[in-house]
């Protein structure tokens, strides 16, 4: 792909090309994943209490309790979104706060805000699965293809 | 308390993963993110990601890793109740609190927050 974009220009683009890579500042991948194994991992021990609170104080059996704690996880990352927390932090954390759901749920509400000016229709209705589109549809295809590989070659799984 | 230290571990390490895949192969946030949800969903194929539950906890769940699983569980427990068909209507069983939440709340994000700039 990098290639054949390479070979349609012309030789002085890339010259071009070749400077402006030797002149890219290199990304300090260590501090990077430093950086985001913290923040993820701290989003993963709220994550934790919260569900502990669910299954423990509450009494709520463990399979609603953890889809209880998606849910609020989603909604703090909106609020959190909404007061311009969330997206500082993903600036300093990288994919530590982008891998997590509630990086998911932090995509869809800026977009969502972001669009709002284009109307309620087709701004925040129609772009606000511009980032988290992409998870649901290859998630899906993804999926689809797993599961119907498993009665292939489990033929027995279905109805037993 | 062990719970929370694997917790930690694994979901930092998801994260790590995911921070290697943009900054090592300079990957785009959005292709990382769906490279990651097809991994979720083949590791659950592989019958590996529920014991990795088991193991961390949130630190499992809470990834989008675990979006996969989900769907790919959600897919499985249809198909053995109603067949071919459950593959169609199972999908999205489990996830769809998820996928609803955010919905709503982003919605009313947008009805009551101002855009910057």
């Amino acid at each position: 792909m990098a290639n054949k974009q390479l070979k349609k220009m012309t030789p002085v683009q890339q010259e071009y090309q070749a400077l402006a890579k030797k002149h890219e500042p290199p990304r300090p991948l260590l501090l990077n994943c430093i950086k985001a194994f913290f923040v993820g991992g701290l989003i993963c021990i709220v994550g934790q209490a919260i569900q502990d609170i669910y299954t423990k104080s509450l009494k709520i059996p463990i399979n609603n309790a953890a889809t209880a704690t998606v849910a609020t996880m989603i909604l703090l990352s909106v609020i959190l979104t909404s007061i311009g927390i969330y997206d500082k932090l993903g600036q300093w954390a990288g994919a530590g706060s982008a891998v997590p759901v509630t990086g998911f749920a932090n995509s869809m509400a800026s977009a969502a805000i972001e669009h709002r000016s284009e109307g309620f229709v087709l701004g925040v209705g129609g772009q606000m699965f511009k980032l988290a589109g992409s998870v649901i549809v290859f998630g899906t295809v993804a999926a689809i293809i797993v599961a119907a590989l498993h009665l292939l070659f489990n033929p027995n799984l279905s109805g037993g | 308390m062990t719970q929370y230290i694997w917790a930690f571990i694994i979901g930092g390490l998801i994260c790590v993963i995911g921070q290697i895949m943009m900054d090592g192969f300079k990957l785009t946030p959005a292709h990382t993110m769906a490279t990651l949800v097809v991994l979720g969903a083949i590791t659950d194929g592989l019958g590996l990601y529920e014991p990795l539950i088991k193991f961390a906890g949130a630190g499992a769940t809470i990834p989008i890793t675990s979006f996969g699983n989900s769907l790919v569980h959600g897919a499985m427990q249809e198909l053995k109740e109603s067949g071919w068909v459950g593959l169609m209507t199972g999908v999205f069983k489990l996830t769809s609190a998820g996928i609803t939440a955010a919905i709503f709340f982003s919605f009313f994000a947008a009805l009551f927050v101002k855009p910057k700039g």
